[in-house]
């Protein structure tokens, strides 16, 4: 009962991975853009949150009303103000702009709000649960992980089913030629660096939910968001969920043996991929 | 106001140079509404370079693009597109995991400013008119080459240009094939769209074009019929190595 425990925690935490993942995987997918400032972003949210909860007296959900818009409109405006000077047929500068941009968040925060570790309280549904067949769900991992799903068919179906999702894609096909049939690339860039950080905003809130959080908190949260990808498959949105729930679930399992194998048990998942199936589990069929 | 006598397209004193090798040395060029012009040059003549400056993928070093009385010289490739120009490439290249009707609907919605949903019967008639509309539905980036010249061109047309630049688009096709092609463009000619057209293939552009030019080391060395135009002189040097006062 314990494992089966262990596993269905894993599974709801691997929705919360797949959150940290989405954004990362969809801008990367778009730009070719690897953005290390992703994880000091989601903990960037988490304090927007803090603070929207306690001057205004909100909710942290109904925070999110504020922050997802707030993140989106940082989005657009850090990849039209910096992160498009960056792009070209150079990977190396928009990897270093953003681990600037990682520094500078991280010291940032710590100036303004102290390496005190905060979280956000979410009163009585933090402890409500579920019985189900003798375990105990907890309600706010249970809605984190549908939301998860949901972020995700989201972004599925943006992408397959509507004109800006065909904007990515064709942008991301060639962006030369994108210009050229009339596609403003700093603006679709603009736009799904908006989506990535309203996903990174859910991300945020969520994580701030969950546990207990600091400035210093980002890079591993990028590391996590990483190896969802990396597991699930380049590409591909549901394998990012899927990689990062069979992070979770390893993660977890590692716990249930020994405490401190937590985060090692999900680094050796993921090299466990590399070495075997260094294309993910899930990647897209190529043309 | 534009009025027809303006011209749609005109160039004037353009130039750029990539290190040492000028691609363009002062071009003057002024393309009619509703004419049909040829653009022959030996090859790294700079006939391409040229077509990169009129789209805006190219910046050039100096001298100004006017697009129906507009001067746009300093218009982003998507916003000339969206005035009403838009190329083919010599070496297609579709958004190849689009699907072909995708790689329409997104030139149409993005190129012609239109809703997306507004736009799939025009796609799919020009399909039809291309022949492409059996493959409506594949990934683009399966295509064979002929039919990757088609979905260039088609995509083009998506946009609803009323100047239409083609890049080669004879090259590396069977005399059928060609023809076919040949015969498209000609009746998008016929509805007034303006056809400027770089062409190694002369029989190709001897059917469509009202008037060639021929551009060699970033000049315009010869101007007239086709006909008159592989006569000239200069050309014949270029071409055939015979000095011009031989």
């Amino acid at each position: 009962m314990e494992w089966a425990n262990a596993i269905i925690q894993g599974i709801l935490l691997g929705g919360l991975y797949g959150l940290f993942a989405a954004g990362l995987s969809l801008i990367f997918g778009v730009m070719r853009l690897v953005n290390i400032a992703h994880g000091d972003l989601i903990v960037l949210a988490a304090y927007l949150a803090l603070v929207a909860t306690q001057t205004l007296g909100l909710d942290p959900l109904a925070s999110l009303l504020i922050v997802v818009p707030a993140m989106a409109l940082i989005g657009y405006a850090l990849q039209r103000l910096l992160l498009n000077r960056t792009l070209g047929d150079d990977l190396l500068p928009p990897l270093l702009v953003t681990f600037g941009l990682s520094i500078i968040i991280q010291n940032g925060l710590l100036e303004i709000f102290s390496a005190d570790s905060r979280r956000l309280q979410a009163g009585a549904l933090e402890t409500a649960a579920l019985p189900l067949a003798g375990l105990s769900i907890g309600l706010l991992p249970l809605l984190q992980f549908g939301v998860a799903v949901a972020a995700i068919a989201g972004l599925q179906l943006l992408s397959w089913r509507t004109p800006l999702g065909r904007a990515f894609r064709a942008t991301a096909d060639d962006p030369e030629v994108a210009r050229l049939m009339g596609l403003d690339n700093r603006h679709v860039f603009a736009l799904a660096m908006a989506l990535s950080l309203a996903i990174v905003a859910l991300a945020g809130v969520f994580l701030a939910l969950r546990t207990n959080f600091d400035p210093a908190i980002g890079p591993a949260r990028l590391i996590f968001g990483f190896e969802a990808v990396i597991i699930g498959g380049l590409g591909s949105l549901w394998g990012t969920l899927a990689g990062g729930i069979l992070l979770g679930v390893a993660q977890s399992i590692g716990a249930q043996i020994d405490p401190g194998w937590q985060i090692l048990a999900g680094h050796l998942l993921f090299l466990a991929v590399l070495a075997i199936r260094p294309q993910g589990l899930f990647p897209r069929l190529a043309a | 106001m534009t009025s027809s006598a303006d011209p749609i397209l005109a160039l004037a004193g353009i130039r750029k140079r990539f290190g040492a090798v000028v691609v363009a040395d002062g071009i003057d060029l002024a393309v009619r509404h509703g004419e049909a012009l040829g653009i022959l040059g030996p090859n790294g003549a700079g006939k391409t370079t040229l077509f990169g400056m009129v789209t805006g993928n190219v910046r050039p070093d100096a001298g100004t693009v006017t697009f129906e009385s507009r001067d746009v010289t300093a218009l982003s490739p998507a916003r000339r597109c969206r005035l009403g120009m838009a190329r083919s490439f010599q070496v297609p290249q579709p958004f190849s995991g689009l699907t072909v009707f995708e790689n329409l609907v997104t030139a149409a919605a993005f190129g012609a400013g239109e809703h997306e949903s507004a736009t799939y019967d025009r796609c799919a008639e020009i399909l039809e008119r291309c022949g492409l509309l059996p493959l409506a539905n594949s990934r683009a980036g399966t295509l064979r080459l002929l039919d990757r010249k088609r979905l260039e061109l088609a995509r083009a047309l998506a946009t609803k240009p009323r100047l239409l630049l083609l890049d080669e688009v004879a090259g590396g096709l069977t005399e059928r094939e060609c023809e076919t092609l040949v015969t498209l463009i000609r009746d998008l000619r016929n509805t007034g769209m303006t056809v400027v057209w770089i062409e190694h293939v002369l029989h190709a552009l001897t059917a469509v074009a009202d008037r060639v030019v021929v551009l060699h080391g970033g000049r315009l060395i010869a101007e007239g019929t086709a006909t008159e135009v592989v006569r000239h002189p200069a050309v014949a040097e270029v071409y055939m190595g015979i000095p011009m006062d031989a």
